[in-house]
């Protein structure tokens, strides 16, 4: 007898759509989600093009969803150590490391308030720091505190044990394995941004008013670090001449043999952002070309009806930081007039491309990656690819894929 | 009716150092509900293990029927406060918009508490009016229906049968394979995508013509379909005759048909006889050899055309605005033609945008076509003359492998002219190319793109046997696409149980549509599944409700058959609205729109959120407690906003009340009405963005909701009172910051201009 339940690798938008439409067909399904909350890439997005909505929208039909279906059942913090077996009758073993606060916490704050040590913020790209005892985003899912209990020392643990006031720190708490029996798995595991520090040429990650376009997304979200103002880290002033550099790691046979499908309408849409605080700013984007597939070229076409911006197509070979204002000027040399010159802006936002995130990390037998890490062969094994981890997708497309491969997930484990 | 419940007050959350909760208990135990309330407690942590455990002990001991969680938002600890389908939960949201958002008003004592009062006693009443639902479960027929035999549909039917489905494949054509079969070969569908390969379509068709599960008409068409998910019968015409069939779901997997050829005459075709385009040429291909139409001649040097920009002139790129200027609802605008029999238009959707549109295919087309112009002669010379190469994602891989083929130039280039050249050839004029400021080329062929134009822009295709009409509505806003509006479900359009695929939806690649298929499938059996058990798809997914009609009282004035978002109420012959539950999505709209209170759910319905209107005590005079004021907010988009809007601190005027509804759409006049009448001075209304943008999961629900608004308006008047004290506005999820300014200014511009409303103290 088979098992009918799925294992869904990857709480995000591709993993969370296969899970739920697979549950509203009748099957139970696991999500097993590294960070402390669902939701993945997007919930760090501010807007999506081209409608320029929020994703907590969408995300929130989807946690309401999970909420009322007993089926999804999901674990957070949570990875998979090990997989045994064959389609039909999997056994997985998944990681549990521990959060130090129980289902008590009624994300009251207190605890990040008794906090002290400051660390690297990766929900907010490293643009603030956060504190030990942290809550991710206004947005979380599951609305539960995390503590870094690894980076404080036994006198601020507590102090932090003792100011909750619901005793939901739990400083006993452990890493846990527990094992699930499944008879298919999707792997759902999504892209993390390429790695800016590897674009040394462009200042990546070393110049402070170069910045990606992902800490942009925070920039500019209502509940960012800046409560939506986008401002030039350095000296929080905001910018009046801003560039866009597209490609930055992608389309490079040096970084990512592939293009990223997104950047280039993210870019025009991250133009609305900064068209809503100042409609003034002289913006120019820096392309090889503008990818706008299918309907998105009625939204380029209203995106780009702009007097105070210039599309350039050329490639820019060098960022360099004036040490007196902080002020980025790029070097580039336009495509089709040859001519090659230096440009001096505020801010620059580098359009990077997505690296799937398991990209040289081991994965379970019998399923393989490309020389760039998406996966391209495991069905015939019941492993199912998903989203981001299979190509570079937006959200729709995204969406389309997961509730795709929960079709691929259920006929897996029936008729076996 | 429940008539037994429970009330909980919670003092955690900093709830009990605001509010006397001892009191608040004795205030319902002495209260006017004091006959249902059978247990009061206050309890310092409720979402604690024992504050659950006790909850949960009540429950089986006194029998409650409900209980009142007096404590935070029901969006938080919603895994605690669940206690079976058996027993009513109703939050009463104490923490968020009463004790973390409240902002004083020095004028009058202890406002705080008569906010909680307020609320608790809201809380109660809606839950004793609520009710546990009864599925409704027809019998359901799971056939799946694909129409259209292309590449999409028959994966579609394949994807289906794999699942064990009994699948119906309906083509129009007399042979499978669609646009696939006459195709010379393929750009790349799978790893390593850098290789032109063969479309694998004759496997296809050969495995959905061996699978016993699958029954394909072809010459066939889909003439007629009647019924509701689940539940349709589908009328097929062949040349044999036509055979009703029972059919659960439907995939339009219909594809496409190519762009009017007028559309291309900016660059010469139909002027220029060896101007032809990407489907010519595929044909060409398919059949032989690559040659100049005017004189069969072996084509040496072809040119293939991407930059349409000469075709694009005068069209009209911007969208709707987002506030439309109001239309009168629908049965308004049927009244005034009464009489006259209503004769279905089909508006055709195709415009030149459809070239641009299928930019990505037309970029892969050129690149594949460059590469047969190549294979039959290694001599000849191929040109991609592009704006911007359109070859997204993993597909760039395709388009490296061409650069590396030396016979294939390749440059951006804006096409200024096509004209006839020496030696019977065409010259091809080009500015702002990579290879120089203007350029000029030669070429034995040109190739011009072909728009991929969604066979729905011409026709309904689906032909519904709806009141609303055959055809999928709003196509209007994606060209004629049978698409979605949204972006994070793909698949929901108006018309549950039929889901489209494939290029019927966005112009996409085979490989696409290979995916597209499957999610497709997906819905359509989840859909027939959802109906077999009585419960709602997406977004309400897993809903036992159901709207239940009171006959008796109906005047047939057809409000909620035209209102429907998604068409599920028909007129039966005395013109009375015919409820189809499979096709229904549990908004409410229809309850919403229906002046004579005909419509409920067992769990939300007309008079209990009119009741709970009642319940808040209006002050006989403004200077004895403060105005009052109501905000009906969506409880997908703006509730859930007010509560990060608390969360971030936000505070605002002690005299809002909040009450979430399912959507804007299902607020009824008479709730306006009643509040008015009761002395309350004003009403928000937050729903969700609207027009051609729309963010309403229930696509039209805040839209109509602002076009009813003349017909709230209409009632006030009669009643004397100002209809500038309701209004609706527009708020995103993400709007936290900016809501207490809109309630700010909303209750200062309604009591400065309009003084308090002339019923207080009636
Ligand atoms: C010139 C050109 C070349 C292309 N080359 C490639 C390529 O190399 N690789 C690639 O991936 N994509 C290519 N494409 C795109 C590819 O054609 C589409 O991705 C694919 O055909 C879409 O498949 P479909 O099933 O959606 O549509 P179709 O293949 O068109 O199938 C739809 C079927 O439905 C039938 N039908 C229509 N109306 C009805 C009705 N009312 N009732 C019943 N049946 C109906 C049609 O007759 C047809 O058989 C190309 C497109 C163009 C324009
Ligand atoms: S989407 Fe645009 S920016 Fe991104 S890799 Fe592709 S071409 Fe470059
Ligand atoms: S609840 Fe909504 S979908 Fe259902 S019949 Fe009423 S208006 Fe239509």
């Amino acid at each position: 007898m088979s098992n009918n339940s799925i294992l869904v690798v990857g709480g995000g938008f591709a993993g969370i759509t296969a899970a739920l439409e697979a549950a509203e067909i009748g099957h139970e399904v696991f999500i097993v989600e590294k960070n402390p909350y669902l939701g993945g890439r997007v919930a760090q997005l501010n807007k999506y093009f081209p409608k320029l909505c929020p994703p907590s929208c969408g995300l929130e039909i989807q946690f309401q969803r999970i909420k009322n279906n007993p089926k999804v059942k999901f674990f957070t913090l949570a990875e998979v150590l090990s997989v045994s077996g064959s389609p039909g009758d999997f056994t997985v073993k998944i990681k549990l490391s521990p959060r130090y606060v129980n289902e008590r916490c009624t994300a009251c704050g207190e605890c990040e308030k008794a906090a002290s040590t400051l660390v690297e913020n990766e929900f907010e790209f490293g643009l603030v720091k956060r504190k030990a005892a942290y809550r991710t985003h206004l947005f979380a899912f599951p609305m539960r505190y995390t503590l870094d209990a690894a980076k404080c020392g036994a006198d601020e643990l507590r102090r932090i044990k003792d100011s909750c006031p619901y005793d939901a720190i739990d400083l006993d708490d452990a890493e846990k394995t527990i094992e699930l029996n499944v008879g298919s798995i999707v792997l759902a595991t999504g892209w993390k941004p390429y790695d800016v520090a590897k674009l040394g040429e462009l200042g990546g990650g070393k110049l402070a008013n170069v910045i990606t376009n992902m800490q942009m997304e925070r920039l500019a979200s209502p509940s960012g670090p800046t409560n939506g103002k986008i401002l030039r880290p350095s000296d929080n002033k905001a910018p009046r001449k801003i560039a866009f550099v597209q490609c930055a790691g992608s389309r490079d046979q040096n970084h990512l043999n592939y293009c990223s499908y997104i950047c280039c309408m993210a870019s025009l849409k991250q133009l609305s952002y900064i068209r809503e605080q100042n409609p003034d700013a002289l913006v120019v984007v820096y392309y090889i070309d503008l990818r706008t597939p299918g309907r998105y070229e009625a939204f380029k076409r209203r995106a780009t009806d702009d007097k105070k911006l210039l599309l350039v197509k050329g490639k820019v070979a060098k960022i360099v930081e004036d040490a007196g204002t902080g002020d980025p000027t790029v070097t580039v040399e336009n495509a089709v007039t040859g001519i090659r010159s230096e440009e001096r802006f505020d801010l620059v936002v580098l359009a990077t491309g997505m690296q799937p995130s398991i990209a040289g990390r081991d994965v379970p037998a019998g399923v393989s990656l490309d020389e760039d890490g998406f996966i391209i062969s495991g069905m015939d094994k019941g492993f199912i690819a998903a989203g981001c981890a299979k190509l570079p997708l937006d959200v729709m497309k995204t969406a389309q894929s997961g509730t795709g491969a929960a079709l691929k997930a259920i006929q897996t484990v029936v008729g076996r | 009716m429940a008539e037994k419940l429970g009330v909980y007050i919670c003092s955690g959350c900093e709830i009990g150092k605001n509010l006397d909760v001892e009191a608040l208990a004795e205030f319902v135990r002495n209260g006017k509900h004091k006959a249902i309330c059978k247990l009061v407690k206050t309890n310092a942590v409720l979402c604690s293990p024992d504050g659950r455990a006790e909850i949960e002990a009540d429950i089986a001991a006194a029998g409650l029927e409900g209980v009142v969680v007096c404590a935070c938002s029901p969006r938080a600890k919603w895994e605690v406060f669940n206690f079976g389908p058996k027993t009513l939960v109703g939050r009463v949201n104490l923490r968020e918009q009463c004790v973390w958002s409240f902002e004083d008003d020095p004028k009058f004592p202890d406002l705080m508490t008569v906010l909680a009062k307020d609320y608790i006693n809201m809380g109660i009443m809606n839950c004793s009016k609520s009710g546990i639902p009864e599925p409704e479960v027809p019998e359901v027929c799971q056939t799946i229906m694909v129409l259209g035999g292309g590449f999409t549909g028959l994966t579609a039917a394949l994807n289906a049968a794999t699942l064990g489905k009994e699948v119906v494949l309906v083509e129009k054509e007399d042979a499978l394979g669609g646009y696939a079969a006459k195709m010379y070969k393929s750009f790349p569908l799978a790893h390593p995508y850098d290789q032109t390969q063969d479309t694998g379509i004759d496997k296809l068709i050969g495995a959905v013509t061996d699978n016993p599960k699958i029954k394909v008409f072809t010459g066939a068409g889909l003439a007629n379909l009647e019924g509701a998910p689940g539940l349709y019968k589908a009328t097929v015409k062949t040349a044999a005759g036509e055979e009703v069939l029972d059919i659960g779901a439907v995939v339009l997997a219909t594809g496409w048909t190519r762009g009017e050829a007028s559309f291309l005459e900016p660059l010469g075709l139909g002027k220029l006889k060896n101007v032809i385009t990407t489907y010519d040429l595929e044909k060409m291909a398919k059949n032989g050899g690559i040659v100049r139409p005017s004189d069969n001649k072996p084509a040496e040097s072809v040119a293939f055309i991407l930059d349409v920009e000469k075709c694009m002139e005068g069209v009209d790129w911007s969208r709707g605005e987002v506030c439309e200027p109001v239309e009168p609802l629908p049965a308004e605008a049927a009244k005034k033609e009464e009489g006259a029999e209503e004769e279905f238009v089909y508006q055709d959707l195709e415009s030149a945008k459809h070239i641009s549109y299928s930019s990505e295919i037309s970029s892969l087309v050129a690149l594949k076509q460059a590469g047969y112009v190549r294979e039959r002669n290694p001599n000849a010379l191929a040109y991609i003359l592009y704006d911007h190469m359109m070859v997204p994602g993993i597909n760039e891989k395709y388009y490296k492998a061409a650069q590396d083929n030396p016979g294939i130039m390749l440059s951006k280039a804006r096409v200024t002219e096509i004209a006839e050249g020496a030696g019977g050839g065409l010259s091809i004029s080009a500015k702002n190319t990579l290879i120089g400021e203007s350029i000029e080329i030669q070429a034995d062929l040109v190739v011009l793109p072909t728009a991929v134009v969604p066979v729905t822009a011409h026709e309904p295709t689906i032909n519904l046997e709806y009141r609303q009409g055959p055809a999928f509505p709003d196509l209007d806003l994606f060209d004629g696409f049978a698409d979605s509006n949204y972006i994070c479900f793909p698949y929901e359009t108006r018309r549950t149980g039929v889901y489209a695929a494939g290029c019927v939806r966005q112009p996409m690649t085979m490989a696409t549509c290979r995916e597209d298929a499957a999610g497709a499938v997906l819905k359509a059996v989840q859909c027939v599944n959802s109906a077999n058990h009585g419960v709602a798809v997406h977004p309400r997914s897993g809903d036992k409700t159901f709207p239940v009609f009171n006959f008796v009282r109906c005047t047939q004035c057809k409000r909620c058959t035209e209102e429907c978002p998604f068409g599920a109420l028909d007129d039966d012959e005395k013109g009375t609205p015919k409820p189809n539950p499979t096709r229904c999505r549990r908004c409410g709209t229809c309850m919403g729109a229906c002046p004579e209170r005909v419509i409920s759910f067992a769990n939300y319905n007309v008079d209990q959120i009119g009741s709970t209107i009642k319940e808040i005590k209006v002050p006989d005079k403004i200077d004895e407690g403060g105005p009052r004021v109501i905000v009906l907010a969506c409880e997908n988009d703006a509730y859930p906003a007010l509560d990060m809007a608390a969360m971030r601190g936000h505070k605002w005027s002690p005299y809002v009340r909040f009450i979430p509804v399912r959507c804007l759409g299902s607020v009824n006049a008479i709730w306006v009405a009643d509040a008015m009448s009761k002395g309350i001075d004003g009403v928000m209304l937050l729903g969700c963005k609207y027009g051609d943008d729309y963010q309403c999961h229930f696509v039209k629900g805040s839209e109509l909701c602002s076009r009813r608004k003349e017909n709230i308006a209409e009632s006030l008047g009669r009643l004397g009172v100002e209809p500038e004290r309701v209004e609706q506005f527009e708020v995103s999820i993400d709007d936290y910051d900016k809501i207490p300014g809109m309630i700010e200014k909303f209750m200062n511009e309604v009591i400065s201009k309009y003084g308090p409303n002339p019923f207080k103290g009636y």
